[in-house]
């Protein structure tokens, strides 16, 4: 029995939908699987039948948002989801640590017009979650994963190992060892295997924290290297800036911003 | 703790000399004798051992700079092919794979169909690796070779290796392999040994493979202040700034079991597994399952595991090793004293590879010295 599945969007780009939808002729032979029950970037739209899988894509930023996603964990057996967005809150989640009404005024010509939450949050934050695919966006890889145990039966196993195992597997040469670049394959998981450092770049964490991440001490490293409060601040802060342990490092950087300022 | 001998070379009077414009034809005579030639170029910022297409690809006049999480390379002050000491990896990624197929199989109408998987152990030959690539070696030879279960892909590629090693001629500032008694000197386990000197190389062959090869190259008598060359150069090598205890008082770490310096390191160390990784020694692996969504075609992969990794420590339902500290501890606890339990030796051979390749530079033999140094829990 192909296994029903539905992709609902919150506030997001998009991207992770598309690791759906770009494989090609390898979505044809996916759909052997799986039945899209509901997928509106694929031009499917039937959000209220149960379905066994409901993967969410984007973070809960409105009303409206929290309100669909209630309704579409009534309607769903397994909810999984689906990149940065829905699992810490994403790129978006920086605006948690501003005045959203300030903002709205910068930006908008009608600020009055924007009906907003004033924080960006995880899924999980607001209704359970049986497994999380971080990433952003995720890979197909992930997708597939996910899809071929969910048919058997079983939820996947969660892998929070760290960037470097995976880079010294792939034989990159450490390029925070080589070139001093400051690369936060430390303290996140891999996903990507490594794929920034194997361009001579460090890694920007799209894959979010890992297990044991010590992001004290890679933070003193990166000072070490040269790099201002600031610029450490905008490392942790790129993409999963609303976990816990980036935000931990995010307030003990700022800190020393306004010391210096003052 | 014990005193060491001072360190005394032993440059043996059967060397012969080839000049430097005939190396080529050494390269040519591994070669013609069938083996891939994988050797020391400059890549990544590193000196990396990769299939070598000729010796110009060498890394002719450069030299790496080391120090706690720094590695660099630059001009050296001598126009040499071995004049740098270590990169990142010598032989362990080419016989102990990172990521090692271990069967393959196939959902059929009649159940599953399992297959082999295609090797590609070939003879390769293996020219500028050092005198502690060897002993790490060595090592990995009695975990993977010598004990009740070898591993075949492994021991496939083991056997059709030839080793042209290089003793050196200078020690990088993270070498300590005069207190591990593993170098600088070659005097085990190659079919060929040179001594790079200024115009040309002192070559000695071991076994009846390195006598056959020596013997096409147009060698010459080497005369004895080219002996004397090699033997000062070999003691310049010799003069390195960290010592690692000796083995007897490595035993002794497992005294320090709940040493608070541990909770010290694990303030530093990121768990990134990055020591483990490019120690020649170490041979830890996890199983993954790999299936293709579509075709029902899967595969049993190997990787390299660490015990710096959270699955490394879970065992039958617990983490026994959740904790920063404790991942250290086991690193350090078995590379340096129950290793000698395993295998009648420490698990180290002072090749300095996790001291410039940890990210947070950490210092083993500083963090080892202190602890031992320190009273007993
Ligand atoms: S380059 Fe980055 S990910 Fe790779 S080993 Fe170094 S720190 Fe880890
Ligand atoms: S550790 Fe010793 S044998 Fe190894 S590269 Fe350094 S000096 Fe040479
Ligand atoms: S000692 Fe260094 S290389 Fe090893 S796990 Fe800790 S931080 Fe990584
Ligand atoms: S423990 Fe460090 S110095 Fe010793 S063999 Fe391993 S990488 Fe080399
Ligand atoms: S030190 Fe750690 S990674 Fe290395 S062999 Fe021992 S347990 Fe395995």
């Amino acid at each position: 029995m192909a296994l029903t599945v539905a992709v609902h969007k919150l506030t997001s780009c998009s991207g992770c939908q598309l690791a759906f939808l770009n494989q090609g002729p390898a979505l044809l032979s996916l759909m052997e699987k799986v039945t899209f029950v509901h997928f509106i970037e694929a031009g499917l739209y039937d959000p209220n039948t149960p379905v066994d899988l409901a993967l969410v894509e984007g973070s809960v930023t409105t009303k409206d948002d929290l309100e669909r996603l209630k309704q579409v964990r009534a309607h769903c057996r397994y909810l999984v989801t689906m990149g940065a967005c829905a699992t810490s809150g994403g790129v978006q989640a920086l605006r948690n640590m501003a005045n959203v009404d300030v903002w709205k005024r910068a930006v908008y010509a009608r600020p009055d017009f924007i009906d907003t939450l004033a924080d960006s949050t995880p899924v999980a934050e607001h209704v359970k979650v049986d497994f999380e695919l971080w990433g952003c966006p995720v890979t197909q890889a992930q997708l597939d994963q996910l899809i071929l145990q969910l048919s058997r039966g079983v939820l996947p196993k969660d892998d929070a190992e760290k960037v470097c195992m995976a880079c010294k597997r792939a034989q990159q040469v450490c390029v925070m060892v080589t070139r001093q670049e400051p690369c936060m394959g430390p303290v996140v998981r891999t996903g990507c295997g490594a794929l920034c450092p194997s361009f001579g770049r460090g890694c920007y964490g799209c894959f979010g924290p890992s297990e044991q991440p010590n992001g004290d001490s890679l933070a003193n490293r990166f000072a070490g290297l040269g790099l201002q409060p600031e610029e450490i601040v905008q490392r942790f802060a790129g993409i999963h800036s609303h976990t816990p342990s980036h935000q931990a490092q995010i307030k003990r950087w700022q800190q020393l911003i306004v010391k210096e300022i003052e | 703790m014990p005193s060491r001998p001072g360190y005394s070379s032993t440059v043996a009077m059967d060397k012969v000399y080839l000049p430097r414009g005939s190396l080529g034809e050494l390269y040519q005579a591994l070669v013609d004798e069938g083996y891939e030639v994988i050797g020391p170029q400059e890549q990544q910022d590193a000196i990396v051992f990769a299939p070598l297409s000729g010796i110009e690809q060498l890394p002719w006049g450069r030299q790496e700079f080391t120090a706690p999480g720094q590695y660099r390379l630059d001009n050296a002050s001598e126009q040499r092919a071995f004049h740098w000491n270590t990169g990142p990896q010598s032989f362990k990624p080419w016989l102990f794979k990172p990521q090692q197929v271990m069967w393959l199989g196939q959902e059929t109408d009649d159940g599953i169909v399992f297959k082999a998987p295609v090797s590609d152990a070939k003879p390769r030959a293996f020219i500028g690796v050092r005198s502690c690539d060897i002993a790490a070696l060595y090592l990995q030879d009695q975990h993977f070779m010598h004990g009740p279960h070898p591993d075949p892909w492994y021991s496939e590629q083991r056997r059709q290796l030839c080793i042209v090693a290089v003793n050196c001629s200078r020690a990088a500032d993270t070498c300590f392999c005069v207190s591990t008694g593993d170098g600088p000197e070659a005097t085990y386990g190659y079919d060929l040994l040179l001594d790079e000197l200024d115009d040309g190389y002192l070559v000695q062959a071991k076994g009846e493979r390195g006598n056959r090869i020596l013997a096409t190259l147009p060698t010459q008598g080497a005369t004895p202040l080219q002996q004397r060359h090699a033997e000062e150069q070999l003691a310049r090598a010799a003069r390195q700034s960290r010592q690692m205890p000796d083995a007897d008082t490595l035993k002794s770490l497992v005294e320090h079991l709940s040493d608070e310096q541990w909770l010290r390191i694990a303030e530093r160390c990121l768990a990134c597994g990055n020591c483990t990784s490019v120690c020649p020694t170490c041979f830890c692996s996890k199983q993954e399952a790999e299936q293709d969504l579509v075709s029902g075609e899967h595969q049993q992969v190997r990787v390299w595991d660490s015990c710096f990794s959270e699955q490394h420590g879970h065992i039958a339902g617990k983490n026994i090793r959740g904790e920063v500290s404790q991942r250290y501890r086991q690193w350090v606890l078995h590379k340096l004293a129950t290793w000698q339990d395993q295998y009648q030796r420490s698990g180290c051979v002072g090749c300095g590879r996790c001291i410039s390749w940890c990210p947070a530079a950490i210092d083993l033999v500083e963090e080892v010295n202190l602890m031992l140094g320190s009273r007993h829990d």
